[in-house]
């Protein structure tokens, strides 16, 4: 059987709060690369953006990095990572990408088990380092202005995507519709996930701030932090945007 | 005081849990969160009833997994528990049976609290509430309910509702004692056809007032089929049920091709019976 090649997933967005949904993408995505035969999902990485990206009712970085970290304490192959977030400005994606497939490559072990026995003293493969997101995403390449063509190509050409995407959507047409994705389509994955989990963060915040339950939508502990700390209540939307508006550094 | 007028409620959820999912919790914080945000409810607790494995469905495996899934399940609730005593009867009962069950139970401790028998705990407090009980009136003691019992609603999904529809399914007595005497929260995705299957139905119609239809917004279709199809096809189940549950399963291998096929054939407990019933 030949080796296969490792993969690194790497999700990018607010995560603001991460929830169940978020951590599925995980999942679904790993479970079908593993489906291709090819690739062997070694790690997940979870990159929340920078408060400097200036969303509505983002809450600070130091939050989110440490809400993400509690929803990753159970799992053993995703981690969150916080470099991008303490970037002193708003990153695009593909330099995240750049600089974790950098990272991957700094830190490269000599020899993996996996070509034990298999290829003498040929070096373990550099895995390969690929965008995981919603099809949401795709769609969002269609926006002018929105990203930067160079970077889709960039993208696409020499990372991949991982896009996960409900039973029953067929984000195809995304693809099709555009040529520079049209090029790569073999270096874009379509996950399907055949249960319908729209838990997303607009919700759960909504849901927090009027006092509602949101349990078994995002992880136990991250629900706690929420409520230790206050976030998202009623009034904690106003003291983000005015403490965003009144710019400093990432508190 | 505000606290008396309000009703206090228990939610019951009966179904298959097989296994237990995140979606099934959630109807409970769902309905929750609508019973109390009405002002005129509170909820004090939710039992989860898993059903017998007297009820054939195809797949149902062995009650006492599927009991010890949802206690794991409910480890972090401080107010969903999980009931064993609908899966322990060696018959299937129907839900109204279950329902009327959990009712009476409520209403024996309840009576249990306010009777001035001495057989019952001798704390100074309840002395002093019974020496009440002594002097309040004659009218007291001869109310038929005692008063601030809880009432059981059963608790459940659209799908349950629109069952009510299948022939032989539910007797249509059932029916009507569930939603006149009791009463049903029904968690509802957004856009369903519950308002219309009301509707459509005399017995539901006439008592609508006692049938809560709870709009679900997030579209949170984790159903345990979908569950078992996925561990059959040997794909991660994480987030879509507890860790504790995922644990579990992986642990005792619970559900298989195998287990997919148990009851194979087998005619469902209520169809066989509502069908011998029916029979001249």
């Amino acid at each position: 059987m030949k080796s296969q090649i490792p993969v690194v997933l790497l999700a990018c967005g607010s995560f603001n709060p991460i929830t169940n949904m978020h951590l599925r993408l995980f999942e679904v995505a790993r479970d079908h690369l593993h489906q291709t035969g090819i690739y062997q999902v070694i790690q997940g990485i979870i990159s929340p953006v920078s408060d400097h990206y200036r969303k509505k009712d983002l809450v600070a970085s130091h939050h989110r990095v440490a809400m993400a970290r509690l929803a990753l304490q159970t799992s053993d192959w995703i981690r969150v990572d916080p470099w991008e977030s303490e970037q002193a400005q708003w990153m695009e994606t593909v330099k995240v990408l750049r600089h974790h497939h950098q990272e991957l490559l700094r830190s490269s072990p000599p020899m993996e088990a996996q070509n034990a026995g298999k290829a003498p003293t040929a070096p373990a493969a550099v895995p390969e380092l690929k965008l995981l997101c919603g099809a949401d995403i795709l769609k969002t390449f269609h926006t002018p202005n929105l990203w930067k063509d160079v970077h889709i190509r960039e993208i696409v050409e020499k990372f991949g995507l991982v896009c996960v995407s409900r039973a029953g959507h067929d984000p195809k047409e995304y693809i099709l519709d555009l040529p520079i994705l049209r090029q790569y389509q073999h270096n874009i994955y379509l996950a399907q996930e055949p249960v319908q989990n729209e838990i997303s963060a607009t919700y759960i915040r909504r849901a927090l701030s009027q006092g509602q339950s949101v349990k078994y939508l995002l992880p136990d502990a991250v629900i706690a932090y929420i409520k230790h700390h206050r976030l998202y209540t009623m009034d904690s939307s106003w003291k983000d945007r005015s403490s965003q508006r009144s710019k400093g550094n990432t508190s | 005081m505000d606290k008396s007028e309000k009703t206090d409620v228990v939610l019951l959820a009966c179904g298959s849990f097989n296994p237990i999912t995140n979606m099934h919790l959630r109807l409970f914080e769902l309905a929750r969160d609508f019973m109390n945000g009405t002002g005129k409810y509170r909820v004090i607790k939710g039992i989860i009833s898993p059903v017998g494995d007297a009820y054939k469905k195809k797949g149902l495996i062995p009650a006492h997994h599927r009991i010890i899934m949802a206690e794991l399940a409910t480890k972090n609730s401080n107010w969903v528990e999980v009931d064993t005593w609908e899966s322990l009867q060696k018959e299937w009962v129907e839900t109204a049976k279950v329902l009327r069950h959990h009712q009476e139970k409520l209403e024996a401790s309840n009576c249990d609290h306010q009777q001035n028998s001495p057989v019952l705990e001798r704390s100074g407090r309840k002395r002093k509430w019974t020496e009440q009980r002594q002097n309040s009136s004659q009218k007291k003691s001869l109310e038929a309910t005692p008063k601030g019992v809880p009432k059981v609603k059963l608790l459940c999904g659209a799908d349950l509702l629109e069952s009510f529809g299948v022939p032989n399914l539910w007797k249509s007595e059932d029916i009507t004692q569930i939603v006149a005497d009791y009463g049903l929260i029904c968690i509802t995705r957004a856009g369903s056809d519950a308002q219309k299957f009301i509707y459509e139905s005399d017995v539901l119609w006439k008592h609508q007032s006692n049938i809560y239809l709870v709009n679900e917004w997030i579209t949170n279709d984790i159903s345990s089929t979908k569950i078992r199809r996925a561990l059959r096809r040997g794909q991660s189940i994480r987030y879509l049920v507890p860790d504790l549950v995922q644990e579990y399963i992986e642990k005792h291998n619970l559900y298989s091709s195998e287990s997919e096929d148990r009851n194979a054939g087998i005619v469902l407990a209520p169809l066989q019976r509502n069908t011998a019933e029916a029979k001249p």
